[in-house]
């Protein structure tokens, strides 16, 4: 890769876990910009929050579990990961519980967060 | 000032790849340029280059070869995407002793690694379908 600059990356993760394969399409972009060193933001949103469901147990149904590659993102310095109390709420998610430390947040931080990175990739 | 695109939508299921090639050409008639669009998920499937289309149907490929070969944009399909949906180019098909290439010479296929550069060396990065 011939970068020469750091541009941050906001990727907004919507899909819910198994129900497209765009969800883990989402994370494999977050695992490649962490990867080449770039910084990078991460926002559960909408149906995106049910992917902090603990406990899944998607081997039953043949994919690969996303809870667990959840819990792998501080090993690659993805650190700022962000998610939409809102919905969390509206879901019920145990955010405590959660396979990845989130930091909620409402509408008008979210704005702010998407101000702030220079590219949104929205999934 | 520079863009990239990143398309995510299946070229048959609505007209989303239809308007980001579209934008493409908007961009470079303004004078700008386009480093990069990278196909993603079922976006890869805009590479197929065995797909026919009915004759009262737009051609879904065609408008994509014109960037390539009126502007050399770069056509980058995402190779773990694009392997799992069977779009093979001939290396791969190759490497996997698959019968035929199924991916149009004009599109590339490689890793996410050509996302994040493209993300790293343009101004703009426009998403298209999801």
């Amino acid at each position: 890769m011939g970068a020469v600059d750091k541009k941050s990356v906001l990727v907004v993760v919507r899909r819910s876990p198994y129900g497209s394969s765009l969800a883990r399409a989402s994370l494999d972009v977050a695992l490649a910009a962490a990867a080449f060193e770039q910084p990078l933001r991460l926002l559960f949103m909408g149906d995106g929050v049910l992917q902090l469901l603990a406990k899944q147990e998607s081997e039953a149904i043949g994919v690969k579990n996303i809870g667990r590659l959840l819990t792998s993102l501080p090993l690659y310095d993805i650190e700022r990961v962000y998610v939409d109390a809102a919905a969390a709420t509206r879901y019920g998610i145990d955010l405590s519980n959660a396979p990845v430390t989130t930091q909620a947040l409402d509408g008008p931080g979210i704005h702010q967060l998407m101000t702030d990175c220079d590219h949104v990739l929205g999934f | 000032m520079i863009y990239s695109l990143l398309v995510l939508s299946c070229p048959t299921s609505g007209n989303c790849t239809q308007t980001a090639a579209a934008f493409a050409q908007c961009v470079i008639a303004r004078g700008h340029s386009i480093h990069r669009v990278f196909f993603l998920d079922a976006g890869t499937y805009t590479g197929a280059a065995a797909a026919v289309f009915p004759q009262d149907e737009a051609d879904r490929i065609k408008p994509w070869l014109e960037l390539a070969q009126q502007h050399a944009v770069e056509l980058i399909l995402c190779i773990s995407s694009a392997l799992k949906r069977g779009m093979l180019d001939q290396s791969e098909a190759r490497r996997y002793e698959k019968q035929a290439s199924t991916v149009h010479p004009a599109f590339t296929i490689s890793g996410l690694g050509q996302l994040v550069d493209a993300c790293a060396n343009s101004d703009r990065l426009i998403t298209f379908g999801g």
